[in-house]
């Protein structure tokens, strides 16, 4: 597609202008696929089971909407603090400081190895557990203190609850990314003085992000997921949990979770959206072909990375589809 | 060229060595890798060191600029103790570790460039080149973009900054890799075989840049298969066999090997 505009330009006389070789495969299997999509549809329309009145009724219900905003900063807030702490997890997981390395492997070990659903549970009794927060000496007199469950509301112990859990996950991915980065990088980085925390900042994380971004988009729709388990704090006002609620209230529950599954889909696309987006960000300068040493004549007049990353950008919105 | 050779070494008379490497070990494991390397480089002068594969020249390199650590012996770059510190504890001096900070700065002294390169990938020639002065060197972006453009055009890549290594050959992204550690203005460029992972008709290419440098009074240790480099442009041939120095001298000594070892080697090369 994109070598059109630049070899056009050339007059080559006799230039071809073939027809691609035909292919009925693509064509055989549209038809046999559109009649069942075809099927599909009609059939659930059709269904008075569905219910679609009951559907487009509370798809835009306040409640519905309420839920949506929650999920989303549920989602948003938990993957935050996951990030930057998996990120240095991650960094602590490679540090040479002994204690560094262990408290990481602690930390992993225990979030991954218990269900996000107790920890959950956790999280939500804490301010009964720990009623009070103090700063003081270790072992000595106070300074300051405040109830728990003032700066523990359900809201923050579910971000805590989940973005800790997911911590631990991501930060297996973050490690999988920084030592996916050729040691040889940082050699050179090395050789022109800098300081190991910026070889990490500058080098090796960028170059691992290309890694990372894919498998995180995956945890962050699942993270969307996840926040059904809220209720364990409990948190109540969260999507699956408004549509559960009405569904009890009317005694419909199929069209519900219709409701449901279209926002969760819904918010999946723009997540996808978004992934696709940073992966071309941070793909830049992998995703062009190496020139061969003669080739790289093309310069300005031949196509230039600009328009190279345009057509990429097509292909990695259709592999975040594929990932998702 | 003999004569550019002449005049620099002459302009150099009476100094310091920029590099002094005295009774230098190096295991790895159990492998004796260098044992007892001593070596002298004078400032603004270029010295190549030869010999068959795994005889330690990228280790003795690796070791100048610290990407590894000796096992025994000195190394001193513009006379100063490279790693470690002297320190008295009344017993008698002892050494200790430097910390990231001063390994990075006596680093920073030092070019390196790879046989593999080892451009950053996600960053353009010219961010490649600007990164280290802006981030090391604290130099404002607007004059390292400038002196970066410079470099750049020093080694002819005028019209390839904007590209990102993986759009270049091999022979241009070596030639970025040079301006990327001349940019820091090092003292010292170290060279670890940059020509044998290209193909044979960009080898010229990056040996011209390197001899354009020489020229211009930089001090280099060469690591090379290229004989015809290594006598034209080197003020000293270092022979390496086994972790040890097995001949040393002049350009001529390439011509006029003593030792049996170095002679049979030239036989295989040449
Ligand atoms: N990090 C390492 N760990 C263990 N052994 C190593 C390491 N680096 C180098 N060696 C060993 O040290 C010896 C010398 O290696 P070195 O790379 O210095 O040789 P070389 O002279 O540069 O060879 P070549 O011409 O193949 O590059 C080899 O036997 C190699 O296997
Ligand atoms: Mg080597």
């Amino acid at each position: 597609m994109h070598t059109k505009k630049g070899t056009d330009q050339i007059q080559i006389p006799g230039r071809i202008h073939a027809r691609p070789v035909r292919k009925p495969g693509p064509i055989v299997a549209a038809v046999i696929v559109a009649i069942f999509v075809a099927m599909l549809i009609h059939g659930m329309v059709t269904n008075p089971n569905f219910d679609w009145p009951t559907v487009w009724k509370y798809l835009f219900n306040e409640h519905v909407l309420d839920g949506i905003k929650w999920t989303l900063l549920l989602t948003v807030y938990a993957m935050v603090l996951a990030t930057i702490l998996a990120i240095i997890l991650a960094v602590m997981r490679k540090s040479s400081n002994p204690v560094l390395r262990w408290v990481s492997w602690f930390f992993i070990w225990f979030f991954r190895g218990t269900p996000v659903y107790t920890q959950l549970v956790f999280w939500g009794l804490l301010s009964v557990l720990i009623p009070k927060l103090a700063i003081g000496i270790p072992f000595g007199p106070e300074f300051w203190s405040i109830d728990t469950k003032t700066v523990l509301n359900a809201t923050v112990a579910t971000v805590l609850g989940l973005g800790l859990n997911e911590a631990a996950y991501l930060s297996e991915i973050v490690r999988a990314g920084i030592e996916a980065v050729d040691p040889g990088q940082e050699e050179a980085a090395k050789a022109l003085g800098m300081p190991p925390s910026m070889i990490m900042r500058r080098i090796v994380l960028p170059q691992a992000m290309r890694i990372i971004v894919p498998p995180t988009g995956n945890e962050t729709i699942g993270m969307l997921k996840t926040t059904s388990l809220a209720l364990a704090v409990p948190f109540t006002l969260e999507l699956q949990f408004a549509t559960n609620a009405i569904a009890n209230r009317i005694y419909k529950t199929i069209p519900l979770l219709i409701v449901a599954c279209i926002w969760y889909l819904v918010i999946t696309s723009v997540l996808m959206v978004i992934q696709a987006q940073l992966e071309k960000h941070y793909g830049k300068g992998f995703d062009s072909r190496p020139l061969a040493g003669s080739g790289a004549k093309d310069g300005k007049d031949g196509e230039d990375p600009q328009t190279r990353q345009e057509t990429d950008k097509v292909n990695k919105v259709m592999m975040a589809g594929l990932n998702a | 060229m003999d004569e550019d050779r002449q005049t620099r070494k002459d302009g150099q008379g009476g100094k310091d060595p920029a590099i002094v490497i005295r009774n230098v070990h190096k295991v790895f494991g159990n492998q004796h890798v260098l044992r007892g390397i001593n070596l002298e480089v004078m400032p603004g002068t270029v010295t190549a060191v030869l010999g068959p594969s795994g005889s330690g020249k990228s280790t003795l390199l690796r070791l100048i600029n610290q990407l590894e650590t000796r096992t025994a012996g000195e190394i001193y770059v513009d006379g100063e103790l490279t790693g470690y510190r002297k320190i008295d504890t009344g017993k008698g001096p002892v050494l200790q570790t430097l910390d990231d900070k001063a390994i990075a700065r006596q680093r920073s002294k030092i070019g390196m460039v790879f046989q593999r390169f080892n451009l950053f990938p996600h960053m353009t020639a010219l961010e490649n080149v600007m990164e280290a002065p802006v981030h090391v060197g604290r130099v404002p972006k607007t004059d390292a973009r400038k002196e970066a453009q410079a470099q750049l055009e020093r080694v002819g890549l005028e019209d390839r900054m904007d590209y990102y290594p993986a759009q270049l050959s091999g022979g241009q992204q070596q030639r970025v890799a040079i301006a990327r550690a001349l940019a820091m203005h090092p003292d010292i460029m170290l060279f670890d075989e940059p020509t044998s992972a290209l193909d044979p008709e960009l080898v010229g290419e990056v040996l011209g840049v390197m001899r354009q440098v020489a020229q211009q009074g930089m001090t280099m240790v060469v690591v090379t298969h290229e004989m015809g480099f290594a006598r034209e442009v080197a003020e000293q041939i270092v022979f390496m066999d086994q972790g040890v120095v097995v001949e040393q001298g002049g350009p001529d000594t390439i011509d006029h090997p003593r030792t049996e070892r170095f002679t049979e080697f030239l036989h295989t090369v040449l």
